[in-house]
Parts: C-alpha cells; sequence; structure tokens
C-alpha cells in the first residue's frame, strides 16, 4: 500500500475514539442518575460518529475494498492501536470521569491541531469534532471537580482513580513512526509538543478540584505499539462478538 | 395541592364554592368538595386539560402518579434488555442507532417522572417505590435478550405494543402528561421503524439470520400480545379510567388492533406467528388468534419471570453505586453556593 502511513495514522486515531465510545457504551443504563446516563452515552454517540469517518476514510486509502465494519471489528487485538488510557474498565464513576477528562483534554488539544492538517479530510473531521470534544471536556471537568470537591468519600474515589490512571496520560504524547511521517508531511499532529500544554491544564483543574497531581514519573505505555492491558481482549471480545461468530453477513 | 385553590378556567365559580373554606384547618366540607368534583369532571368531558396548579380530586392526583411514575419506571427499566447489546451491536451504523434509541428511553423516564414531580412527588421517592417492588412496571422486560434479533423484534413488537397504549394517551385530560405523550409516541414510532428494518435486514440475509429473527418472533410474540394488559374480564378501574381519558379503548381492543397491524408486517418479513389458531376472519375483518397463556403472564407480573430478580438488581445496584456520586454532586453545589453568599456579603 502506498499510503501505509496515512493509514495506519488514521486507524490509531480512530481507535481511541472507538475504545471509549465502547467503554462508555457499557455504562448505559447503568449510571447514577439518569441525567448522567444521558449526557454519557451523548459522548459514546459522538465518539462512535467520529471513529466511523475515521474508518471510512482509512478504508478508503487502504483501496482494498474493505467498509468501517471491517476495520472496527476485524483487527486482531495487536492491530488496535488506541492507547492504554481509554481502554481502562468502568471501575467506578470516579474512573469514568477521570479517564473521560484526562483523555478529552489531549483530544481537544489534538482535534484543534488537527484543523491544520493538509489533509481536507482530517482538517473536516477535526472542524466537526471540536465542539463535541469541547462539550465532552467541559461535562468531564465539571464531574472532576464535583467530585474532588464533594464529601470526603468522592475526594478519595476522584484521587484514587486520578492516581491509577496518571500512569496512562504519557503515552498520549508519544511519536509513533506513522505520526513522524505524517507530521513531517503537514498533515499529522505533533503530540510531543502538545504535553506541555496538556499537563499545565490538567494541574489547574486538579487543583481547582482539591485534588493532587499525583508526582509519580513512573509511566505505562504500549497501547500505540498494539500491546494492550488484559482488559483489552474481553472489550474485543464483546465488540468483535457478532462479526466474528457470524462472518460475511450484513446487519 | 387537592387543598389548595384552584386556578383554573373555573377559578371563579370555584372560589364561589369555597368562600367558607375553612381556614383554621385549611379543609373544606364534603359539599364544597362534591361541587368542586362537578366542576373538574366537566372541564374534562369538555376536553380541557387539567394542568398541575389546578384543582383535582385526590384520585386523580393519585391515579395520575401511579400511572405515570409505572410508564416511566417501565422506560428506564426497559433500557435494561436494550442496553445489554450496545457493546455487542454487529456494526457501527446498529451501535449508534442502539444507543441513540436507549438513550431516548431514558430521555422519556425523564419527561414522565418530571409530569409526576409537577403533582408533588419526587423522583427520589418514585425510585424508592421502584426498587422496594412496591411499584409495577412494564412486564415485558423481564424477558431477556438473547440474540441480536431480539433488537430487532423490541423494537418492532415492544415499542409497537407500547405505541398502540400511548397514542390514545396524547389526548388523555391531563396536560404534561398529553404532552409527554406527543413527544413520547413520535420517538416510539422511529423506535417501531428501526426494529422493523432490524428483522428486514435479517429476513434478507443468510439462512443463519432469518432463523435468528423467527426465533426472535418466537420468544417476543405471546409477551407482547400480553403487554396490551389482561383481558377485559380480569381488568379492574376501567370505567373511572375511561372517564378521565387514561384508557380510551379496552385491553381486548388494543390487542386486536396490534394484531391487526403486525400479522401482515410478519407476512412481509417472511417470518411465521407462532400461533397455530391464527387465522383471518372474513366476516369481522379481523384475525382471530389463540389462547394466550394468562398463568405465565402472573407468574411474571408477580415477580417470578425469567429476568425479573436480575432487572430490580440492576436498577438498585446502578442506585446504591451512584449514592456517593449523587452526595458528592449536591454536597459541591451547597459549597459553591456557601462561596457566592460569602462573595456576595
Ligand atoms: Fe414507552
Ligand atoms: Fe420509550
Ligand atoms: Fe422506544
Amino acid at each position: 500500500m502506498k499510503q501505509n502511513n496515512l493509514y495506519n495514522y488514521i486507524l490509531s486515531i480512530a481507535d481511541n475514539s472507538l475504545i471509549l465510545g465502547q467503554r462508555l457504551g457499557e455504562l448505559c443504563g447503568h449510571g447514577p442518575t439518569l441525567e448522567t446516563d444521558i449526557a454519557g452515552t451523548n459522548i459514546s454517540l459522538d465518539l462512535i460518529g467520529q471513529c466511523r469517518n475515521y474508518y471510512q476514510y482509512a478504508a478508503k486509502v487502504q483501496g482494498e475494498g474493505k467498509t468501517e465494519d471491517d476495520l472496527a471489528f476485524l483487527r486482531l487485538e495487536r492491530e488496535y492501536k488506541n492507547v492504554l488510557l481509554v481502554e481502562q474498565p468502568n471501575d467506578h464513576f470516579g474512573y469514568v470521569m477521570g479517564r473521560q477528562y484526562l483523555f478529552d483534554v489531549f483530544h481537544l488539544l489534538f482535534m484543534n491541531d488537527m484543523l491544520n492538517s493538509k489533509d481536507e479530510t482530517l482538517a473536516a473531521i477535526a472542524k466537526k469534532g471540536i465542539k463535541e470534544v469541547s462539550y465532552h471536556k467541559r461535562f468531564s471537568g465539571d464531574w472532576v471537580k464535583r467530585l474532588g470537591d464533594g464529601t470526603e468519600e468522592s475526594k478519595a474515589k476522584m484521587q484514587e482513580a486520578i492516581d491509577d490512571l496518571w500512569t496512562y496520560t504519557d503515552e498520549l504524547f508519544d511519536m509513533t513512526e506513522a505520526d513522524k511521517a505524517m507530521v513531517s508531511e503537514g498533515v499529522g499532529v505533533d503530540v510531543s509538543k502538545l504535553k506541555e500544554g496538556y499537563y499545565k491544564e490538567v494541574s489547574q483543574l486538579l487543583a481547582e478540584a482539591d485534588l493532587t497531581v499525583p508526582e509519580s514519573k513512573y509511566f505505562t505505555r504500549g497501547g500505540k505499539k498494539g500491546i494492550h492491558s488484559e482488559h483489552m481482549g474481553y472489550l474485543l471480545a464483546d465488540l468483535q462478538y457478532m462479526q466474528r461468530t457470524y462472518p460475511n453477513m450484513e446487519w | 395541592m387537592n387543598n389548595s385553590l384552584p386556578f383554573g378556567r373555573d377559578a371563579q365559580r370555584a372560589e364561589r364554592v369555597s368562600l367558607s373554606f375553612n381556614l383554621k384547618t385549611n379543609t373544606m366540607s364534603d359539599e364544597q368538595i362534591r361541587n368542586l368534583e362537578e366542576i373538574f369532571e366537566a372541564r374534562i368531558a369538555r376536553d380541557e386539560k387539567i394542568e398541575p396548579k389546578d384543582w383535582m380530586p385526590e384520585k386523580y392526583r393519585k391515579t395520575h402518579i401511579r400511572q405515570m411514575s409505572q410508564h416511566a419506571h417501565s422506560e428506564i427499566v426497559g433500557m435494561l434488555p436494550e442496553g445489554n447489546w450496545i457493546s455487542r451491536a454487529p456494526s457501527l451504523r446498529r451501535k449508534a442507532a442502539l444507543l441513540a434509541k436507549v438513550q431516548d428511553e431514558a430521555g422519556h423516564g425523564l419527561y414522565l417522572y418530571s409530569a409526576c414531580e409537577t403533582l408533588g412527588v419526587s423522583r427520589d421517592e418514585l425510585y424508592e417505590q421502584l426498587h422496594s417492588g412496591k411499584a409495577k412496571y412494564s412486564s415485558i422486560f423481564n424477558y431477556p435478550t438473547v440474540s441480536w434479533a431480539d433488537m430487532g423484534a423490541v423494537g418492532w413488537l415492544v415499542d409497537g405494543a407500547a405505541i398502540i397504549n400511548q397514542v390514545p394517551l396524547c389526548n388523555t385530560s391531563f396536560g404534561p402528561y398529553a404532552r409527554a405523550m406527543v413527544r413520547v409516541c413520535k420517538e416510539e414510532s422511529f423506535h417501531q421503524r428501526q426494529g422493523f428494518e432490524i428483522m428486514l435486514k435479517l429476513c434478507n440475509g443468510s439462512p443463519e439470520q432469518k432463523e435468528m429473527a423467527q426465533d426472535a418472533l418466537n420468544r417476543w410474540w405471546w409477551p407482547s400480545l400480553m403487554m396490551l394488559g389482561p383481558t377485559d374480564a380480569e381488568s379492574i378501574h376501567t370505567e373511572q379510567s375511561m372517564k378521565w381519558k387514561l384508557k380510551r379503548k379496552s385491553n381486548d381492543d388494543l390487542r386486536q388492533q396490534f394484531i391487526d397491524q403486525t400479522v401482515p408486517q410478519a407476512d412481509l418479513l417472511g417470518l411465521t406467528i407462532p400461533d397455530p389458531d391464527m387465522k383471518f376472519n372474513e366476516e369481522t375483518g379481523s384475525y382471530d388468534f389463540g389462547e394466550i397463556n394468562w398463568d405465565e403472564f402472573w407468574q411474571v407480573v408477580k415477580g417470578h419471570g425469567p429476568c425479573n430478580k436480575k432487572r430490580m438488581k440492576d436498577r438498585v445496584g446502578a442506585w446504591e453505586e451512584g449514592a456517593w456520586v449523587r452526595d458528592a454532586a449536591m454536597a459541591h453545589a451547597e459549597k459553591n453556593e456557601a462561596k457566592k453568599l460569602k462573595k456576595a456579603i
């Protein structure tokens, strides 16, 4: 394939949205209030919508006549390139909002940059996505503040989630081969440059939420290389169940 | 609410009636209440809408809280069997549509709880009734969704039966309920079409897909007929409900309407209704059908269906696990209020 880097690049962005959308979808009907359920479903819907745009585009770039569903459902675990952060489970609502916020801050910075991509399709997806992602960040950030500056119990739980998820933040800024190639062509986002702004913004909100910014300098990475956490196989077992059980059918 | 003065169109007349209102005890004489009730019933007979601030008989208020909350509970418990397939939906398009559908049901729950709140009962109180088993919800949601085709069958049949039940309620006498139903019914009919479309795709697909669709119809057909309520001979409170426009047709009539509408759709799909006695009756222009297993109906209503315990466990679990989140939101809001106050001073 001529445009291998572009194809891999699009997939890696798409996978983040798909996997996070999948995680949020698992919660539908089980949230702490009807309102949070509706909002969580909304975010999931936005992310699934975004990943469809990416996969459709990736399929076109690949040029092998594959569909969005082939790409979303029929790869091996090692071929999914989402960051570890988005596949982390819905342990409790603090984790759900923490995971969301830690991703949303990155996602918005990323989209804002992708707006300037030389690739018109990616720029157009970013243009559409920025409004959605700004809303996601406001929603998750508000909840981090509420839980951090709520009760003793909620503060402890929110801190626990931030402490546990922090280890996955640094990977967001890793540059893969595809990233580097796409940056050099003016198509991709140089995520390494987003790092400073990211930690500054997150630290500010955590302070506002009366939470402690974790000091750990040890980070866990792997998703971008396709080496996932133990959770991923189960997530994919659900996600791929129908496509694997009933191959080559239309739904 | 029930003892407050009326503010509706009949306010003046009602005021005359209640002139000798006993200020000390805040109660009315039996005769005053009888007069107010007459005015009230006359308003309903003239097709006027009753609004939350209007005077209403206590029984009207209670009956509405019961029916609307039961409806609200059905919407949110109904999210569970369909939510069960979100993570396994077979395509991205279907996943998005299912997410949107389940989200609509949550929205229906919200409007209906809000309509209940206008009658002076809080959402928390209503949840408490659901969780303790005191309040009922539609029994259909106590059946399991075991295949993807169930997402089709539920949309097509369950949302379909819900529409038959609810369209007449768009003209019910209580304003907030009627308005909620207009919006809800629009969305339910979208759900029904979407469910039918899932079935159609399966029926035009591989033999396995068609078999999946037939199996789903086999399992959901009878419970859907039961959804329209016990047969008229066993149905209680119908007369009062008819007068208040909470019920406009009998259960048996609604059931017949559902069958007559659905059988031709099954034909179109090439599926067989699992009822050997189902036959078109030239004389009545309707389908005759076989005996409904009412023992099964009552078994599920009384809490012994395949998923009653699971559904309640999920609802109660979500509520209890979410308590710390709701407490935190409350505490945070109070802190913010206090901060604002301090600033103002
Ligand atoms: Fe409904
Ligand atoms: Fe509904
Ligand atoms: Fe519905």
